[in-house]
């Protein structure tokens, strides 16, 4: 055998190809829906969190402030694990996928209010006159006039936040969620062969590389607002 | 209410943990001293590579970029770490992580370091070229500054991001703060150890977030 | 409740649209208004001028209440707008206000910005609103832009655009805050000849604003404000030319030359 076949073989070995790739690709699917559960559920969140704030209600605020700072410092990682191993103890079971949507949802939502915050801040204040002074009231003006401007300048940022959070879904993997590195790993250990981790990161690559791709047109798409 | 407090806050269990997590605290502090220079470094390289004159290089680096942004850090920790013994290569766990994460951060590190570079206007390149300093120089002494300048608050974001990102070296047992809380809450059955953990991360990054914070929130006139 | 409200020449005598009593406003240290009573008769145009942070901005936008004012009352057509029970929102939209900046929404088109309010506020289909948007955008000129985005504008005619959008809820009164200061040169006199086209269909407005020719031939009444408080009013004939108080005479003299 020369080293390349070698290299074949072992990495990818088309019988594994054969027999494994149904388990990827429900992985994939298991990935796709973890992602958009997370990308729906935190951005909404996320919006709600910032237009809640845009009233400026003292103790709400301070809430949402300590809320947001609390998940943009925490890795990911600590919180899945303190929401799975934790919660049972004290008669909360939660599945491995809820935990992991929950918490992802939670960090994108923090990401997100932080962004569209700004986006909101960097509205000039004379829009909120003009708009005021037409009898529109609070909540009209922050819906017709002040959030289409915000979320303009909010989409670029929000759009990289996003596809690095949803990336987090291989998180997954390690509190037993059945998502694409979960069943390339456990693959790995029946055969004995890395195939199945090739096959994993090829699964990531379909499911992200497009993601990314609409990322970098967006960000271009949106390039002249913050000339 | 007293079940939380006993799951979650228990002052003996983290007493307890406390010499495992300041060790596993230690070992993050070295990952991150490794792991942060080898981004910054990595990250130029492949910021000069991509706005470079050759389509190779340029190409090398939008392929490498574009890789990189849609695979999970994760996954590339596995790959190194459980794949490449497969082709007679295999790495401690400290070595897999420091390979990750050049590859994985200097992809982000990379894409500021350009955007800096752009800001930074025409003009500054002729002025100097036109004094006689050479390319190389033009652009370490006189884009490079300008640019990083330009494009602090995001690399400060990203160091952040990458703190926190040294916690998944647990998954391939590197004994860092999080390897080190999850094996105390396995001994004691309590979760109080990453806790415990988890406001240490807090203590360290806060300010750091609150830092970005005030980047970002410039109210407009 | 009709008292006399301005003090001597060019008192009001009919009653007033606008009434405003003992205003006072601070920002922190900084007394801004001192106890201002000030009145607009019906169809009358009344310009405010004083040397700047004199109070005049703060005046004009309190008020409509984009600025809250400490004490003091506001009555607009016989309505407390200092009421907390006020419906805020009902009165705005009977005092047009243009500002200094036109404040145009940028991401909405000329005809989109006009009819904004008219949808929102008073619930017009979008048929309806848009009739009377481009009827109020043929007022200031401006009917062919309705499509286009603020952007392309130059700075008069977003500030034309700006008045439409304040003309075509039926505003009982307009107030202008410094409304061609940050337009170059060339473009002031089409704002203004939209002004004078207002003041000779009847409506009542309150003009804050440098262009001291313009107040000499259109205004009614001018008032001198300094450092929070009206120091003198009167016809333009007798602020410019025979002004009673020696800080108008200096402050005309200062800005003839």
């Amino acid at each position: 055998m020369t080293g390349f076949e070698r290299f074949a073989e072992s990495f990818f070995n088309p019988t594994l190809i054969g027999r494994y790739w149904p388990e990827i690709v429900s992985g994939m699917l298991i990935t796709v829906e973890i992602a958009l559960a997370v990308v729906a559920t935190g951005i909404m969140l996320g919006f709600g969190l910032a237009c809640v704030r845009s009233y400026r209600v003292l103790p709400l605020n301070a809430f949402i402030v300590v809320f947001v700072d609390v998940f943009r410092a925490l890795p990911p990682l600590v919180l899945i694990l303190i929401l799975y191993f934790g919660l049972p103890n004290i008669g909360l079971n939660l599945s491995a996928f809820t935990v992991l949507w929950l918490v992802l949802s939670l960090v994108l939502a923090a990401f997100a209010e932080e962004i569209l915050w700004a986006g909101i801040l960097s509205v000039r204040k004379g829009q909120w006159d003009a708009a005021r002074s037409t009898g529109l009231g609070f909540g009209q003006t922050l819906v017709s006039v002040i959030l289409p401007q915000a979320v303009r300048l909010a989409i670029p940022p929000l759009t990289n936040r996003t596809i690095a959070i949803t990336k987090n879904t291989a998180l997954g993997s390690v509190i037993g969620v059945s998502e694409v590195i979960y069943q390339a790993q456990s693959a790995v250990s029946f055969s004995g062969n890395a195939t199945p981790l090739m096959m994993a990161a090829i699964g990531y690559l379909l499911i992200f590389a497009p993601v990314v791709a609409l990322g970098s047109f967006i960000e271009r798409r949106f390039a002249w607002r913050r000339a | 209410m007293e079940l939380l407090r006993q799951q979650f806050f228990n002052i003996d269990v983290m007493v307890q943990a406390w010499p495992l997590i300041l060790r596993g605290l230690g070992m993050t502090a070295l990952l991150c001293l490794a792991v942060i220079p080898l981004g910054l470094l990595g990250g130029l390289a492949v910021a000069v590579a991509s706005l470079s004159r050759s389509r190779l290089l340029r190409w090398t680096a939008k392929g490498f970029i574009d890789l990189f942004r849609a695979l999970p850090p994760l996954v590339v920790l596995i790959l190194l770490y459980s794949g490449l013994p497969f082709a007679g290569l295999r790495l401690t766990p400290f070595a897999a992580v420091c390979l990750a994460f050049l590859l994985n951060s200097s992809c982000f590190y990379g894409e500021i370091y350009r955007a800096g570079i752009e800001s930074v206007g025409r003009g500054q390149w002729e002025a100097a070229r036109s004094t006689g300093l050479s390319a190389a120089q033009t652009f370490t002494s006189v884009i490079l500054p300008q640019a990083v300048r330009n494009v602090v608050p995001d690399l400060v974001s990203n160091t952040v991001e990458v703190v926190k990102l040294t916690s998944i070296a647990s998954v391939v047992s590197f004994t860092e703060m999080l390897y080190a809380a999850d094996m105390a809450r396995s001994v004691t059955f309590n979760t109080s150890p990453i806790v415990l953990a988890a406001a240490i991360y807090l203590v360290i990054l806060w300010p750091a977030v609150r830092l970005m914070s005030r980047f970002e929130h410039r109210v407009a006139a | 409740m009709q008292l006399s409200v301005a003090q001597g020449a060019g008192a009001v005598r009919v009653s007033p649209i606008l009434q405003v009593r003992g205003l006072t406003k601070r920002f922190g240290p900084l007394e801004v208004l001192k106890g201002i009573d000030f009145a607009v008769a019906p169809q009358e145009l009344v310009f405010v001028i004083g040397p700047s942070g004199s109070g005049k901005s703060t005046l004009l936008r309190c008020c409509n209440r984009l600025e809250d004012a400490d004490s003091g009352s506001i009555l607009l057509d016989g309505v407390e707008l200092m009421d907390p029970k006020c419906d805020l929102n009902a009165m705005r939209r009977r005092i047009g206000m243009v500002f200094q900046s036109f404040n145009l929404y940028p991401h909405l088109t000329v005809l989109g910005n006009v009819t904004l309010a008219m949808r929102k506020v008073l619930g017009k289909s979008r048929r309806e609103a848009d009739e009377i948007g481009l009827a109020a955008l043929d007022r200031v000129g401006l009917a062919d832009k309705a499509a286009a985005y603020p952007a392309a504008l130059s700075g008069g005619q977003q500030q034309r655009v700006a008045i439409a959008r304040a003309l075509c809820l039926n505003p009982k009164v307009m107030l202008f805050d410094e409304p061609t200061s940050a337009l170059d040169p060339e473009l002031v006199g089409s704002v203004l000849a939209v002004m004078r086209d207002l003041r000779e269909a009847g409506m009542t407005m309150v003009v804050v604003s440098h262009e001291m020719r313009f107040a000499r031939e259109a205004a009614d009444r001018i008032v001198f404000m300094e450092a929070g408080c009206i120091v003198e009013e009167g016809p333009p004939e007798q602020i410019f030319s025979a002004p009673a108080n020696a800080r108008t005479r200096a402050f005309v003299a200062e800005i003839a030359r």
